[in-house]
């Protein structure tokens, strides 16, 4: 069967150990996870749970229903299924000779991302956008040496006012 | 509202949630507990080690339909308890675990007897809590109960640190927990159930396959309800014994590995599957791609995850199996089913034949048979004791030659096949139904497991009976290495094996031998009716194997017969 990538969007009580609770059924039972990110949402002690997961269709049910089964989670969406806005970031540490300064700044430009710090002979970048556009970002940037990236892996929201 | 201390509290809500009886084991960390404990009428069953101590409980509430409660210290009492926590996970059973734990602030630091019990029992428990405000517990451990009995019941552990159960508060009663983020699915969706009432009517050759989750909900009468009402034969896991008479016609037999020849036939040729409270484990399907083939399967199960994880169902119906049943007997009530007697007759005589071509059978020779031991136990007994079992061939001649009437009777190891299971299990059945015969079908490397349990039960005055089939070896092993490894016994034999029935009296208990077939009867009768713990020990064919047997990971029918 085909293996899809998926958004899971799921909203949590706010305790210790629910993260572990999750990336537990996930190393345990053999699930992908090929990112993860966790924050506040506005109600005090729900937190979102934003994660992409990678598996089959009957695989993908039962993370689903293996998640719902867990005590402190309040609810799990898939966004892949919704109209949904997917965004990450990224820090790039590039390498930034002065010939290439110029280059790299219209680069970044065209990508709607920024110079964050600069560097004797590097450039800190940063940028949003979805996990596609962001490879492509550090693709174009390659070739002038990148040193160190740090990703957030995707959150994303429905579009509708409520996630279904 | 009154001050009263962690330990005060957690007694308080015990009697709050009906909890008379804890099993346990002191330690350090739980002092506070146990001074308490001291002045208050809770009863507590001293084990002789933690895994007994949850065994206890488990068999306890597989008897009595309540949550057992068990209760150890922190570190080494905590570890001792997670075979008997996966085991109790594994196969759905209500029990609440406090552990106790170093002080909140020496957490982490390594501190004697320090262990992470949370962290390792958290895929093995159903939920875990460690608590870490006193003003929580009451509530906490409200929800733990709450959580291992309802839904597809589990174990819940609550971790206590000493400066939790020695502290102070006022407490206040806990309202009903509401939770949130847990609600399981109790009424199925009726429209589903009408789905089912049209198969069965289309059906030709249908059978009901039932598990664990029937006896769990005390299903049985609206199985059997089912079943007689519209003549479908039932065969079920080895979990699901008691869920149907095992003495009524439509019974097949078990499925599975050692499933009878009917069962698994009729599993392969059926065109209607109606599957209550199982979980399709391997155990019992065999090669997955080859069950049930030529079936529609219906599957209802209280949980979500259960339902087409091994297996694709045409029908997936999410619900409390009693409930659903009950339900959807009343649906069929409305209907006209025709002439069952006659519309059954083909596929009726079909189950016969197999029936007859190969039934639950052994040679008697001068040895004794362990099967033989088994059938004169159903037959002393009636068919009413509860019957606990260790692991290995001992529990597969228990699930075959014992016949069990309803559920809470058959008390086993399924999920998680653990070796020392059925006499702590046995302790706890016997101390949850005082009046009843409680025989643990053992072999003689399962009991050695626990066999220090023998001391509870002689100080508590349990008069379980142990019947050991001693065969000298890890006869289920064996049996594999005979049949699959050409007779290699590698680490199977006993060279040395205690003397049972000293063993016995050493303990205080009552010890019996019988070595030939003709001593069979007469040693079971005297142990029965001897009102003490007593071992009887049956010297039996070492060579014996459990038949009709799927070879792991071939098909149900693929059946290695006697
Ligand atoms: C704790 C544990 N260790 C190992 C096993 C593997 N095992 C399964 S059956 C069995 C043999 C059991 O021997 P015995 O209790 O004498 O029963 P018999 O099969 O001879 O009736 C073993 C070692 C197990 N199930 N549980
Ligand atoms: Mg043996």
């Amino acid at each position: 069967m085909k293996e899809e990538k998926h958004i899971l969007s799921i909203l949590v009580d706010n305790q210790p150990g629910v993260l572990s609770r999750i990336v537990g059924l996930f190393s345990g039972r053999g699930y992908n996870i090929d990112s993860l990110c966790v924050a506040e949402t506005t109600e005090p002690h729900v937190s979102r749970v934003t994660m992409v997961t990678e598996g089959d269709a009957p695989i993908l049910e039962q993370i689903k229903k293996q998640l719902n089964k867990l005590i402190n989670i309040i609810k799990v969406s898939d966004l892949t299924d919704q109209d949904t806005v997917v965004r990450e970031m990224v820090l790039v540490k590039v390498g930034a000779k002065a010939e290439h300064r110029a280059e790299i700044l219209r680069v970044t430009d065209i990508f709607r991302g920024s110079v964050v710090d600069v560097g004797q002979e590097h450039y800190t970048i940063m940028a949003t956008g979805n996990a596609e556009k962001m490879s492509a970002l550090l693709n174009l940037l390659k070739p002038y040496g990148i040193r160190e990236i740090a990703r957030t892996g995707s959150i994303a929201l429905a579009r509708d006012l409520k996630t279904k | 509202m009154s001050k009263m201390t962690g330990a005060q509290i957690l007694l308080r809500m015990l009697k709050e949630e009906g909890v008379d009886t804890i099993f346990g084991y002191p330690g350090g960390a739980v002092l506070d507990i146990y001074d308490e404990l001291y002045r208050s009428d809770m009863r507590h069953i001293l084990v002789r080690h933690e895994q007994g101590a949850i065994h206890a409980a488990d068999g306890y509430a597989r008897v009595t339909g309540k949550v057992g409660v068990c209760m150890v210290t922190s570190g080494p009492g905590a570890t001792n308890t997670v075979t008997g926590i996966a085991n109790a996970y594994m196969d759905s059973i209500p029990v609440v675990i406090f552990t106790g734990q170093v002080p909140t602030k020496l957490i982490g630091n390594d501190a004697f007897q320090e262990v992470d019990i949370v962290g390792i029992t958290r895929p093995c428990t159903k939920h875990n809590y460690l608590v870490k405000d006193i003003k929580k517990l009451a509530q906490i451990i409200r929800e733990a109960f709450h959580i291992a009995r309802s839904g597809r019941p589990g174990p819940v552990l609550i971790d206590i640190p000493k400066d939790i159960s020695n502290g102070t508060t006022t407490f206040k009663l806990p309202d009903e927990p509401e939770l949130r983020s847990y609600n399981p699915t109790y009424v199925p969706n009726r429209r589903q159930l009408t789905k089912i009432v049209d198969l069965i009517k289309a059906a030709k050759k249908p059978i009901i396959f039932s598990g664990g989750g029937v006896n769990l909900s005390k299903a049985h009468r609206e199985l059997t309800a089912l079943a007689q009402k519209t003549k479908i034969p039932v065969t079920s896991t080895l979990m699901g014994l008691g869920g149907f008479p095992g003495t009524d016609p439509l019974w097949l037999g078990m499925i599975g590995m050692h499933g009878t020849y009917r069962a698994n036939m009729s599993v392969s040729e059926c065109d209607l599957m109606i599957a209550v409270g199982v979980r399709f484990d391997d155990r019992v399907t065999g090669k997955i791609d080859e069950f049930a083939v030529n079936a529609k399967i219906v599957q209802i199960d209280i949980d979500p995850t259960s339902i087409q994880k091994n297996i694709q169902v045409a029908v997936p119906v999410v619900g409390d199996c009693k409930i659903t049943l009950e339900i959807l007997n009343q649906m069929l009530e409305n209907e006209d089913l025709g002439d069952l007697d006659e519309i059954r007759k083909p596929w009726r005589d079909q189950i016969d034949a197999w029936r007859k071509t190969a039934r639950l059978s052994y040679k008697q020779s001068e040895r004794i048979k362990p099967q033989y031991v088994i059938e004169k136990l159903f037959e002393l007994t009636r068919g009413e004791a509860v019957i606990t079992t260790e692991v290995g061939q001992n529990q597969m001649w228990a699930a075959q030659y014992y016949h069990y009437p309803e559920p809470g009777r058959f008390i086993s190891s399924g999920g998680l096949g653990t070796m020392g299971f059925g006499f702590p299990a046995a302790i706890g059945a016997q101390v949850g139904m005082p009046d009843k015969t409680v025989v643990d079908i053992a072999g003689d490397g399962s009991i050695q497991m626990n066999i220090q349990e023998m001391a509870t039960a002689v100080q508590y005055k349990l008069p379980v009976k142990i019947v050991i089939l001693n065969n000298g070896c890890l006869g289920m092993v064996r049996q594999w290495q005979e049949l699959f490894y050409d007779r290699r016994y590698s680490s199977t034999q006993f060279v040395h094996l205690p003397d049972f029935v000293k063993l016995a009296e050493a303990y205080g208990a009552v010890g019996l031998r019988a070595t030939k077939p003709e001593e069979v009867e007469a040693i079971l009768k005297q142990g029965l009716e001897t009102p003490n713990t007593v071992i009887m020990e049956f010297v039996v064919e070492p060579e014996e194997c459990v038949y009709p047997m799927v070879p792991a990971g071939a098909p149900i029918t693929n059946m290695l017969l006697v």
